[in-house]
């Protein structure tokens, strides 16, 4: 036991956030539920933890570095692609498969990181988007590669640690997926406890004055988005080996727009906004479209439009203000 | 220890719960019914409705129920998601649909997995049937019509040169690597080529470039939508003159809509195609009749994959005597023979795949109206692809 005079007031801070509170616990309790109460829709909440994942890594540089991506979808499709090739040309063992796709996605990131660490607001969406569409095009002519748009062909997954088959019921498929986003959610979790994380923070709020006070902002930024690239990777991956097809829709701009969608759903900066917007997105998205699958876009599009209307910092920032003035009372 | 224990209780339910619940088939169709590809869904849609309609709702005592899902485009990995959940929670007996070939090839392992009749009602790229046991299609293959065009664009068409115009995505260029192929196998020239982007709205500089080569014929691949137009346009533009240069493409570039947007500029463009709605017999146009009754609209290749998919599946069922199990479906299946509104069809055994007429078309005035005019036509035309493979 450190005694507490011996500790600076800020690491106090710093170890007051990344208490675990009751609430968290609950949360990752509960998402052992689907196992017992809806064991037919594990398949689904396989690719709920999977995009879950992938929001977690857009919140790391928007919802806490303010660096608003439209071409996130990019590193997910590296690593989805990447994990697909590795088993075809190499060998199907999925955590090797991880870490080859979370590395590609991560130079990626790295290479390009250079260039978003310089600009700023809209400069930044035309550039990220530009660059999202830029690799979707790339995977589309390279149809020797990819498969274009039939999508890859002869993905074969081995089963996990050589014992879990991923079957139909998707049993294999969610404990891995659930897993591995609980591991990086540890990491990311670490990560913006962190005085790093901090400092991200700082950027958002003002990029100006960062470097004023002696940090390194753009390495900052480049740190970040390197690792979120490597994490968005890594899920883009799990999606390939669970699904045992890779196609261009992974690097979409569509799906991009969707991570973006849920994360402001959810909440940006509160690491769990991501999780419980694409947990929202995703379980709506499969209800309305059983109910209608024309129009299904519809009710998400209402959906959309209430929350940013009535909870404009996400369903998240609207519980803990309606907490906060509860608790005050 | 316990997720064994759990996957057994799972899979011991679903082997009790069907014994149960035996008076009804379930058929789980997945289709693109929102997005880009809406329309292509839609109308598959109408042709499952309307041969439900004329043939009603119970086949060998089991009563049909459709559970329809979207996959909002060309996306394998939800496919895959949605036929997992169709068989797992919905205890779906079929899967039909599959707009798309990435929604059929994602589908396709799991069709394989679970043993399960996958019926393809559109989806053209050849290497589909070969992905499970148990995939049947009743549409087309790409390499069907495009390389049979070109054998009869040699033979036939009095043509030894051409040049090929293709949208540059997966189904442009099968289509221009099967039609190359078979124009040379044929004694013909290929003078050149090109690689649009898919999103063009401009084709004059590669019309340009194609009329400075002199082809005799230009074989063109472009997705449907406002595309046939603009590419006309061009055409007439840079004075390419159907009647002394050919003009040749499969069915979507000279589709209804296609037409009607250019007008006069779509005369004498020659296609080959499986279906189209002036396709005369007295069951294509009681067919059309019946469409337009019920959609007001007339039915495309599309709407006709989707009637003919559920012909399959209720002749398939009353040889089965309503068994529903994949191997007995797919032993039923095989050579079956129809006749459909395009015509006489039938189910190769060996590739499980369609075996169909080929009609060469002219787009041509009739009355007031400008239409496709079938005017040779190749019969029994199987996949070349998977033709090519056995050899």
């Amino acid at each position: 036991m450190v005694p507490t005079d011996t500790i600076s007031a800020p690491q106090l801070y710093l170890q007051s956030l990344s208490r675990w509170s009751a609430t968290e616990i609950a949360f990752w309790l509960a998402t052992l539920l689907p196992f017992f109460l809806f064991p037919n829709y594990l398949s689904l909440a396989s690719q709920i933890a999977i995009t879950a994942l992938f929001a977690l890594s857009l919140d790391l540089i928007l919802g806490y570095a303010g660096v608003v991506s439209l071409g996130h979808a990019a590193f997910f499709g590296i690593g989805a692609y990447a994990a697909g090739l590795f088993s075809k040309f190499v060998w199907g063992e999925p955590i090797s498969g991880l870490l080859v796709a979370a590395l590609l996605a991560g130079l990626a990131g790295y290479a390009t990181s250079f260039i978003i660490c310089r600009f700023r607001h809209l400069t930044l969406i035309m550039l990220t988007l530009g660059l999202g569409l830029l690799a979707f095009e790339v995977a589309n002519s390279a149809h020797w590669l990819t498969g274009g748009s039939d999508g890859l062909q002869g993905v074969r997954i081995w089963p996990l640690f050589g014992i879990f088959k991923f079957d139909l019921y998707g049993y294999t498929a969610y404990s891995y997926s659930l897993a591995v986003l609980f591991l990086f959610f540890l990491g990311m979790r670490r990560l913006v406890h962190s005085p790093f994380g901090l400092a991200l923070r700082g950027i958002r709020e003002n990029l100006v004055r960062m470097p004023a006070i002696g940090a390194a902002s753009r390495a900052h930024i480049r740190k970040a988005y390197t690792i979120a690239a490597a994490v968005a990777g890594i899920a883009g991956a799990l999606l390939t080996q669970t699904t045992e097809s890779a196609a261009l829709e992974s690097i979409s701009f569509q799906r991009s727009a969707d991570v973006l969608v849920m994360l402001v759903l959810g909440g940006a900066g509160r690491l769990y906004g991501g999780l419980i917007g694409a947990i929202i997105f995703m379980i709506a998205r499969d209800q309305f479209s059983g109910i209608a699958p024309q129009y299904w876009y519809f009710w998400i599009g209402i959906l959309l439009i209430v929350v940013v209307m009535l909870l404009p910092n996400g369903i998240l920032g609207g519980l803990s203000k309606i907490f906060a003035r509860w608790s005050r009372k | 220890m316990k997720r064994s224990l759990f996957a057994g209780a799972a899979l011991l339910a679903v082997v009790i719960l069907p014994a149960g619940a035996n008076a009804q088939i379930k058929i789980g169709v997945i289709n693109s019914y929102s997005g880009q590809f809406a329309d292509t869904g839609a109308q598959i849609d109408n042709g499952i409705k309307l041969y439900m309609k004329q043939h009603g709702d119970t086949v060998a005592g089991k009563k049909i129920e459709i559970i329809r899902k979207d996959t909002g485009g060309p996306n394998p990995d939800v496919a895959k998601r949605l036929a997992q959940e169709l068989i797992v929670r919905d205890k779906a007996d079929i899967l039909a649909g599959f707009t798309l070939t990435p929604e059929a090839l994602g589908a396709a392992s799991v069709s394989e997995e679970a043993k399960k009749l996958m019926v393809v009602m559109n989806a053209a790229t050849s290497i589909v049937t070969t992905k499970s046991p148990y995939i049947v299609r009743v549409s087309l293959t790409l390499p069907q019509i495009a390389d049979t065009l070109a054998t009869w664009a040699v033979k036939k068409g009095g043509t030894k040169k051409a040049y090929t115009m293709v949208s540059d995505y997966g189904p442009g260029i099968d289509a221009e690597g099967a039609f190359q192929k078979a124009f040379k196998e044929a004694g013909g020239e290929i003078v050149g080529s090109v690689r649009m982007p898919v999103a063009n709205p401009d084709f004059s500089a590669f019309v340009q470039r194609a009329k400075d080569l002199n082809p005799e014929s230009i074989f063109v691949f472009i997705p449907g939508g406002a595309q046939p137009a603009a590419l006309g346009k061009a055409f007439a533009e840079r004075g390419i003159d159907p009647k002394k240069v050919k003009l040749l493409s499969t069915g979507e570039p000279v589709d209804e809509t296609a037409i009607k947007s250019m007008g006069d500029l779509a005369l004498d463009r020659i296609s080959a195609w499986h279906y189209d709605f002036n396709h005369k017999s007295k069951m294509n146009s009681d067919f059309v009749k019946a469409f337009n009754a019920e959609y007001k609209r007339n039915p495309d290749f599309f709407a006709v994959g989707g009637y003919d998919g559920m012909h399959l599946i209720y002749e398939a069922l009353k040889k089965t005597n309503g068994n529903a199990d994949g191997d007995a479906l797919i032993a039923a299946i095989k050579g079956m023979k129809w006749e459909s509104p395009r015509g006489v069809i039938w189910i190769d055994p060996e590739t499980r795949d369609v075996v169909q007429t080929v009609y060469i078309r002219r787009v041509q005035k009739v009355g007031n109206d400008i239409v496709n005019v079938e005017f040779d036509k190749i019969e029994n035309v199987k996949d070349p692809v998977k033709a090519a493979m056995k050899k």
